[in-house]
């Protein structure tokens, strides 16, 4: 049987990476003795398959991992709990949302997420000034970037890539740096354009500030999904913040 | 007290690896700072993934928060990247629990592993906003102390050190608290520094290098005495009788980002009296003190629960040594078997069939390769550094090895040790393809990495005397080595350039006089000197030559009988007649079996402090006296110490 977690990441713990993150799941699976499936052979990894990598300083309100459990053991499994029971095994700032049986069928979280909503950041300019930015954003045909791939610098189109994006308003008064939050719809596939990206193709050119991932989409027939749907188990959003 | 958190989280982002600066790790204590505790802010002078698995930390870090009177947190060195952005916008060295200025700590605590490490202790104590000279500090700054095994010679940076702790911190570190409350409790009045650390000089095992003066004739050191006579002329280690009494770390920390020895650890026993000469951690933590095996088998089921890691380590520098070693790791495999796989690893094998044997029961699955130390090449050298494996038990290892799968070996080796030729060198070459040969009986291609390591000599062990060889002849003996392999098919030499060990020579018999050099490398910038890449030899010959230090003097000069050692007024137990005998033993090429199955030597290390081996089994661990059922008559066989070659930047 497989699970679905959704978790978030925020304040502090938002320094480590996707690996540390690899780490610190599998400890806490172990610590709290959920009976996940092990992989055979002679390096036994306990087998969970984590969603898209989130980069290192960035903050999510939404993160997934798949988890194999034994049968017939998972299925005793009180997944109502599950969120409270994994929780304090997880570093601070990282709070389980929700859980959910999924198809062994599903495609991967990898394969499945094809876009992502992001808030960014954007330190030193005006909502105003950021909006007429995003207007000739939008209105461009094409948006070329230089890109390393593979040691070589490629020339990439990443118009196609940015689905939406929105000015929400000025920075709140704790961030480090003042300036303008953006909300950004971007693709994951074919490429992926990472929110340094986008910010690379204003002109001028913009820093990121902080960045939290808010949503991952699945997309079926025109229908947009987040990888677990809203039900009952459902969790208020976690605080901002955290620390 | 205000954190510097939020003028280091824009910072984060820009630097590598940030997850070292945030500190969240599973077993981090909610400090609560108050003005009658203590404050220490216990410090590596490396990066934190090196510092934070260091075990004598985190034991002090327990047993200080666990005090009423005190409180503690924990700092590592920023690396390059973090460091410049926070010169640049004068943000000060800070702690990872709480992000506090580590100028607002009453003690800041540095444990010394490597010598190479020295620049970066006086660099955290500059970015701590602290004068590095000792002289130059006033009441309202930390005392800056330092522990661990370097500080056996703290002459070399005896001025920028206020205390010095020598031996097991334990119980020694409550004592100095005490006296550290009564001095802010008081005030830290104007003048009070000097009372304070005068107090701290009377606590047994804590050493202060202000209240000594030291006399030189010419170029040779005469003496160092107390300039008080309430100030003991020799300062004795601190030695913990009952290792049962700490079961510490008791919640260790778990890490969020990855580090060395990422694992669980749990200390089997303390000291090691199997002799080899060259091995200062062995000579230095005399008695041997096992932790009894109820206590071991509780700390790992325990620690494994809570910590959620899937491998244990059983610490020691011996650990099949262990009374009963078969029977606890027999436990703990079993214990283990219900859950997730768990793997058991021992940081050092015995070299003969019997360290095989244990290996074979935790390793059950995974089996790549195994570690021996034989460390030096031919018997003749090996009876030199009291290692007296011989070549049949070492074939017999290796035989073990790859008729249970292993198909790896990998063996340990130093070059430049005393009386060394040309034909014990090369021995190690004849050692490695010998145990090829033994593989091809067994696997296809078997190969055996020999990994070589330059000796540099350290205070408190027989070869406390000796003159190391100079990096050109190490080097030659290197190179010597890859010729004669480089048709050996199976075999590889692999080995670190030993550009550092002079520098490595001098800090570890050096004097106060060469305090002016690792000064005036820091100010140059040479930090992170243990890391390869950041090595900078041409700082240190360029310091030295700009303050008159002669290399030669202080890294290749034998030293006689009657010379005044640098830190002749420190006391390890070990009687410096003691240490002489068995240098002139090493010369003569004689062994000297393990006195915890024979009867003692008198090497001081237990009659001077009144106590004992702690070994839970009178008899030794399998076969003959020395553990290994070989009769070698005179020449008892010692086995293995699973210390790695000196190296740089591993």
């Amino acid at each position: 049987m497989r699970i679905r977690v959704r978790y978030s990441k925020l304040g502090k713990i938002r320094f480590s990476s996707h690996r540390d993150m690899a780490r610190c799941w599998e400890r806490a699976l172990r610590r709290a003795e959920l009976p996940v499936s092990i992989t055979e052979g002679f390096s036994p990894r306990p087998k969970v398959h984590f969603g898209l990598a989130l980069s290192t300083s960035h903050e999510s309100l939404g993160e997934y991992l798949d988890i194999d459990l034994q049968e017939p053991e998972g299925s005793s499994v009180d997944l109502g709990a599950l969120p409270e029971r994994l929780t304090p095994f997880l570093p601070q700032g990282v709070v389980v949302e929700d859980v959910s049986i999924i198809e062994r069928s599903e495609m991967s979280l990898q394969e499945a997420v094809t876009v992502c909503t992001w808030l960014i950041e954007v330190p030193g300019v005006s909502p105003e000034q950021l909006e007429i930015d995003v207007r000739t954003m939008l209105d461009a045909t094409t948006l070329p970037v230089i890109r390393e791939r593979k040691g070589k610098k490629v020339n990439d189109d990443i118009r196609s890539g940015i689905i939406d994006l929105r000015v929400i308003g000025a920075t709140p008064s704790d961030a480090p740096e003042q300036g303008a939050v953006l909300e950004a719809e971007l693709a994951t596939q074919p490429r992926s354009v990472r929110p340094a990206e986008l910010l690379a193709a204003f002109d001028p050119l913009r820093n990121e500030g902080r960045v939290r991932r808010t949503h991952q989409w699945i997309i079926t027939d025109g229908a947009r999904r987040e990888p677990i749907p809203a039900h009952a188990t459902a969790r208020a959003p976690a605080q901002a913040g955290a620390r | 007290m205000n954190d510097v958190w939020p003028q280091l989280e824009p910072l984060l982002s820009k630097v590598a690896k940030p997850a070292r600066y945030i500190g969240l790790e599973d077993g981090a204590r909610t400090p609560h700072h108050a003005a009658d505790k203590v404050a220490w802010l216990l410090s590596y002078p490396d990066t934190y993934e090196i510092g934070l698995p260091n075990q004598g930390l985190q034991i002090l870090y327990e047993i200080l928060n666990e005090n009423p009177h005190a409180v503690a947190e924990r700092a590592y060195a920023p690396w390059t990247d973090l460091e410049g952005l926070l010169r640049d916008r004068n943000i000060p060295l800070f702690s990872l629990d709480t992000h506090r200025p580590a100028s607002a700590f009453d003690l800041i605590g540095f444990n010394l592993s490597a010598e190479l490490t020295y620049t970066n202790l006086l660099n955290m104590v500059d970015l701590a906003g602290v004068p590095v000279r000792s002289a130059e500090r006033r009441p309202e700054h930390p005392l800056i102390v330092a522990g661990g095994h370097c500080t056996y010679n703290p002459e070399p940076i005896a001025d920028f050190l206020d205390i010095v702790v020598l031996g097991d911190g334990e119980e020694v570190i409550t004592e100095i608290n005490e006296v550290v409350r009564d001095w802010k409790l008081s005030g830290r009045t104007d003048g009070s520094r000097e009372n304070v650390l005068r107090e701290l000089s009377h606590i047994v095992g804590v050493y202060v290098p202000s209240m000594y003066e030291v006399t030189y004739e010419g170029a040779d050191l005469v003496a160092v005495t107390p300039r008080y006579s309430d100030v003991p002329e020799r300062v004795e280690k601190r030695t913990v009788a009952d290792l049962a009494e700490f079961p510490y770390p008791k919640t260790q920390l778990v890490p969020i980002t990855e580090v060395v020895h990422d694992r669980l650890n749990v200390e089997v026993f303390r000291g090691c009296t199997r002799g080899c000469r060259f091995c200062q951690a062995g000579m230095i933590t005399r008695p041997v003190r096992e932790r009894p095996a109820e206590q071991v088998r509780t700390m790992v089921e325990e620690g494994l629960r809570r910590t959620g890691y899937d491998e244990v380590a059983l610490t020691s520098l011996s650990t099949a040594d262990f009374s009963g070693i078969e029977q606890l790791v027999g436990d703990i495999v079993k214990s283990t078997e219900d859950g997730p796989p768990v793997s058991v690893s021992l940081p050092s094998l015995r070299v003969d069939a019997f360290g095989v044997g244990i290996a074979t029961q935790i390793q059950r699955a995974r089996r790549t390769g195994l570690t021996f130390a034989p460390e030096a090449g031919t018997w003749r050298m090996r009876q030199v550094i009291n290692k007296l494996i011989r070549e049949e038990d070492l074939y017999s290892a290796v035989e073990a090895a790859y008729s249970n799968g292993w198909r790896r070996v990998k063996l340990y080796f130093l070059t430049g040790l005393p009386t060394e030729t040309d034909e014990d060198t090369l021995g190690i070459a004849e050692l490695a393809r010998n145990c090829v040969e033994i593989g091809k009986a067994h696997t296809k291609s078997p190969s055996v990495t020999a990994s070589v390591g330059g000796f540099v000599p350290k205070p408190f062990t027989p070869f406390q005397w000796f003159g190391q060889n100079t990096v050109e002849e190490l080097r030659r003996k290197i190179n010597l080595l890859r010729d004669d392999t480089r048709k050996s098919h199976g075999v590889q030499v692999k080995w670190h350039d030993p550009k550092a060990t002079l520098v490595e020579g001098i800090m570890s018999r050096g004097d106060r006089r060469v305090g002016v050099v690792i000064e005036e490398v820091w100010r140059q910038g040479g930090t992170f000197q243990e890391w390869n890449e950041r090595f900078d030899l041409d700082l240190w010959t360029s310091a030295m030559a700009a303050h008159g230090i002669d290399p030669d003097w202080y890294a290749y000069r034998h030293r006689t009988e009657h010379e005044v050692l640098p830190w002749d007024h420190l006391s390890a137990g070990l009687h410096k007649d003691f240490l002489w005998q068995d240098w002139r033993d090493a010369l003569a090429e004689v062994g000297l079996p393990d006195c915890r199955w024979t009867p003692c030597y008198d090497c001081g290390a237990c009659t001077g402090y009144s106590i004992e081996h702690i070994v839970a089994s009178a008899t030794p661990p399998a076969g003959g006296s020395q553990g290994t059922g070989q009769d070698l008559g005179r020449s008892v066989p010692v086995t293995l110490l699973g210390r790695a070659p000196v190296v740089v930047g591993s």
